[in-house]
Parts: structure tokens; sequence; C-alpha cells
């Protein structure tokens, strides 16, 4: 436990608690419009802007903001345009962000070294004004999607019915799409881009295993995630881990126990309550 | 009561260049409740999402309440139940939190729900006769339960006009009874209704006029026709294939 009295361990459990609380919370909307993937390709995207933001001297984190928005909004209007081209467009970009990323970062002066923190996440180095970023823009996403969720909800559940409602629905799509970029660009520091999408989307994948509704849904994910990213980074303090894979590992194993009890509980249940004989439906036609 | 409250004049509407509306007008004014048949293909539902908007016009024009369709921003007057519920997803959703949907379009994004949002989702829910199952998720329910779970969002947002896509395709006979007891009340209440269907059913006393789409245009606006032969017999299951009758094929003589 002592390791946590050193500043950059309580920086690192910060930046994963946020990150812990705001992945899962954006990841519901997008596992609900069956993109539960894109965060995965955005991060793809994010990389071009690393190698970017190395090679030209500036802020890896703050050019991969600006890059990863500018391809998340490209997915977003090929995926509008529902063309079936739509897939191969989104293969070129996240190769080719992945390519360009190595390329970029190749041709500046950092070390593979560097490229791993990207690749594979790097909590232990996050710097106070990293902390700083992350906590900003964790609460900033966490807080616009609890609050906007009656209309992200209706959005990603029946776009055409949210139309007729007139609800803003290319202006929240792209919301969407800019909230994606930002969670993928703070968690490639805490997960790293290849991870990024676990943090998003095991959560909700194991919250639904038990839940009926949207909203408990999106409380016990969550959840979920903070529990992942907080004994994630403990594990990976106590037994010398990479603290990334630690907490996607601690979120896939909470799945893993999830739906064994969930599978128990419904066994048991199944043996109290003797099945009731099933309720024929009423006949609709007569046969002759 | 004779205020418009749809029109469409020649309006024309193309899928990549193939026309499946040719030159269509259809007005429809307060009180109404207007069904739209036609055979499958023949664009009568091509025809509902263009008045709402959800297929561009290639010429011609819509008016929703005396209002451009471009320029109509009142989408709380209006109730849309699509065929069926959107594809869904695997995360979870009750029953009140779809029917809660419906009114967005009376509260805006921004402002959460209050005691009146309450208790238009759970009027709309026993206007159904899904009360009970508010709670439940919607993938726990039968078609015609989420058929009826559809209507109630359409309820819950109040409106004046509410557009059906073939609401009873598929539903069992005691979800389309709890369905036109919803519509029946509506009509009642001064609503105007226009839905696209295939066969009315127990639908069939709500409706006032009747307008049959054959091939992209207009064969006839009046009278609720009378079904014919065969189809009129009281349990008579309309079930045949759509389309063109299959050509005589290898194994015919």
């Amino acid at each position: 436990m002592e390791l946590f009295q050193y500043p950059y361990m309580q920086r690192a459990l910060i930046g994963a608690l946020i990150i812990g609380l705001a992945a899962p919370a954006l990841g519901i909307y997008l596992v609900q419009r069956r993109l539960a993937l894109i965060g995965d390709g955005v991060g793809h995207v994010a990389l071009t802007g690393v190698g970017a933001g190395l090679l030209l001297n500036r802020s890896p984190v703050l050019v991969a903001v600006v890059v990863a928005t500018a391809g998340a909004i490209t997915i977003e209007l090929v995926r509008a345009r529902g063309r079936t081209s739509g897939d191969l467009a989104l293969a070129l970009l996240f190769y080719g962000g992945i390519a360009g990323g190595v390329t970029l970062v190749g041709l500046s002066d950092s070390t593979s070294a560097n490229l791993n923190a990207y690749l594979f996440g790097s909590l232990t180095t996050i710097s106070p004004r990293d902390l700083g970023t992350i906590a900003v823009l964790g609460v900033a996403i966490g807080v616009t999607m609890l609050a906007l969720r009656p209309a992200l909800f209706a959005v990603c559940h029946d776009e055409e019915y949210a139309r007729v409602s007139g609800l803003p629905v290319r202006a929240l799509n792209m919301l969407l799409a800019v909230a994606t970029a930002v969670t993928v660009t703070i968690a490639m520091r805490a997960v790293g881009v290849l991870l990024i999408s676990a943090l998003m989307v095991v959560p909700v994948a194991t919250a639904q295993q038990v839940t009926r509704g949207f909203r408990s849904t999106m409380t016990a994910a969550m959840a979920l995630g903070l529990f992942a990213a907080g004994s994630g980074v403990w594990v990976a303090a106590n037994a010398d881990t990479a603290p990334g894979a630690s907490v996607v590992l601690m979120a896939i194993a909470s799945f893993g126990v999830v739906a064994v009890l969930g599978a128990v509980w419904r066994a048991v249940r199944r043996r109290r309550t003797p099945a009731a004989a099933p309720v024929p439906e009423p006949h609709e036609v007569v046969l002759h | 009561m004779t205020s418009p409250v749809i029109t469409v004049a020649h309006g024309v509407v193309g899928y990549d260049g193939r026309p499946v509306l040719r030159d269509v007008s259809l007005a429809v004014t307060a009180g109404e409740a207007v069904a739209v048949l036609g055979a499958n293909g023949s664009g009568k539902s091509t025809l509902i999402r263009a008045v709402l908007g959800l297929v561009p016009l290639s010429s011609g024009s819509v008016t929703l309440f005396e209002r451009p369709l471009r320029r109509f921003r009142q989408w709380h007057r209006i109730g849309y139940v699509p065929q069926r519920l959107g594809a869904g997803s695997g995360v979870p959703a009750t029953v009140r939190e779809v029917v809660a949907s419906g009114r967005l379009a009376r509260r805006g994004v921004l402002r959460p729900p209050g005691a009146a949002d309450r208790a238009a989702v759970a009027a709309a829910l026993e206007a159904v006769g899904l009360a009970d199952r508010a709670r439940d998720p919607v993938a726990t329910l039968s078609g015609g339960q989420q058929q009826r779970t559809l209507i109630a969002r359409a309820l819950a947002g109040q409106p004046e006009l509410l557009v059906l896509d073939e609401p009873t395709a598929g539903v069992d006979a005691a979800s389309q009874e709890a369905f036109a007891g919803a519509l029946r009340d509506f009509v009642v209440g001064g609503g105007t209704v226009l839905l696209v269907a295939h066969e009315l059913g127990p639908l069939r006393p709500l409706i006032s006029r009747a307008v049959v789409v054959h091939e992209g245009g207009i064969c006839h606006d009046g009278a609720v026709p009378e079904p014919a032969g065969h189809h009129a017999e009281p349990d008579h299951d309309h079930v045949h294939p759509h389309g063109p009758d299959e050509p005589a094929g290898l194994w015919s003589s």
C-alpha cells in the first residue's frame, strides 16, 4: 500500500479512476448503436496524431485530440451516408492511421519506448498537467453523457424516430463522435490505444448480463469501470505488472465472474420456481 | 374542423433514379383517419416516409400543419409509429424508457423529465395495456407487445397527428385489439391519423377514408374498399405471396 504514498502513483490512480468512470458512460451508447469497436478505430487514427505531435515537438496528446476528432467525424459522416463501401472506408482510415503513426514516430527522434507508452499506456508517467487535462475532459464527458442521456438514448435506439421527434440528430451524432475521440485520447495515457475499446465496452457487456433497463446498465457499467480501474492499478502496483493491461484484465475478469454468477443465479431460480405451463398464444386462424 | 394537417402536392420520390412515387397528391384534414392501402412495393410506406421527411422528395412539396416541411419545427404535434422497433442492440431498455423517448419532442434535449412527463408516460402505457410491463426489458416482449410499446411512445408525446407504418403487420389478435382500442380513443379525442396498412382488420371501423397506392400513384381516394370474393369471409386469413404471380416454372405444366 505504501506505493500509493508516491505522488506519481496517486496520479496514476486518480487518472485511471476518472477514465474508468467516463469510458463506459460513453461506451454504452457506442454498444447500443453497434459501434462497439469504433473506439479501437479512433485509437488507430489518434496514433497518427501522437506521431505528428512527437515529430513537430508539440504536445502529442493535444495533437492526437485534434487528429482523432477529425477521424471520428469522418467515420460518422461515412456511417451517416450508410453506403456499403463504408466498411472499406473505415478499414482504410484505421490502418492508414496506425501506419501513419508508426511512420511519423519513426521519423521523429523519439525511441520505440515512447511509442509503446501510447500503444499500451503509461499510467505511472502521468504529469500533474496531464492529470489536469484528464480530469477536465473526463468530467466533461461523464457529465455530458449523463445529462443528455434521454436524447442520446433516443438517437442510438431508433434514429428515425429521433428525427421525427425533431431532435438535432446530426448534432448529437457529431457530439458522440467528438466525445469518442476525446475519451480515446485521454484514455490513451492510461490503457493505450490498443486497449481503449476494452474500457468502453467490457463494463457495459458485463453490466447488461444482469440489468433490465438502460439507466441501470449505465450506472452499473460506470461502477464496474471504476472498480476495474482501481483494482487494476492496485494489482499493478503490488504485482509490478503493466497498469493498462491490469485494468483491462480486471474488467474482463469481472465479466467472467458476473457471467458465472448470473448463470448460477438463473439456475437456482429456475429450480425454486418450477416452470409454469407455457401460456399458448391465442389462435389467429381457424384451420378447417 | 377542416384545417389541413398534411398536404402532399405532386410528390415524386425516387431511389437511385428508380421512381417509387410519381406525382402523388394527398390532403388530410384535422380529425380524419386515413388509411393508405396497397400491395407490398406499391410505394405506400415511401409515401408516409416522405410526409415525415425521412426520404427526400425529388420534386413536389409536403406541407405539415400549414407549414412547408423544410420549415416545420413543431414535431411535438406528430407521433410516429414505425413498422417495428429499431434493430435495437444488446443494451437492455425497459418499456418505460422506450416510451419516455416520446416526451423528447415536447421537452427538448436539455430539460430533465418532470411530473407532467411521467404522468404522460404512465397514461400512454395504460392506454395500450402495458402498465404492468413498464419495468420489463422490451426485448422480452412479444412482437405485438413491442408494437404496443411503439404506439405508447407516440401517444406519450400527446400528438395531434399519429402516423403509423403497418402497425398491425404480424401482430397477434389480442395485441391488435388493444392497439385498435388505443387508436379509437385517440380518434375520439379529436386526433388525426394517417396509417399505412396492408389489411385493416380490427382497425377498419376507425378509418374514415382510404387511399389506395398502386405502382407509385394513387388509384383510389375515398370510401374504404370492401373486401371481395373469399377475402370477405369472416375467417379469411390474409396470407398469400405478394407481387406478381410466380411465372409458370419448370415443374408446372
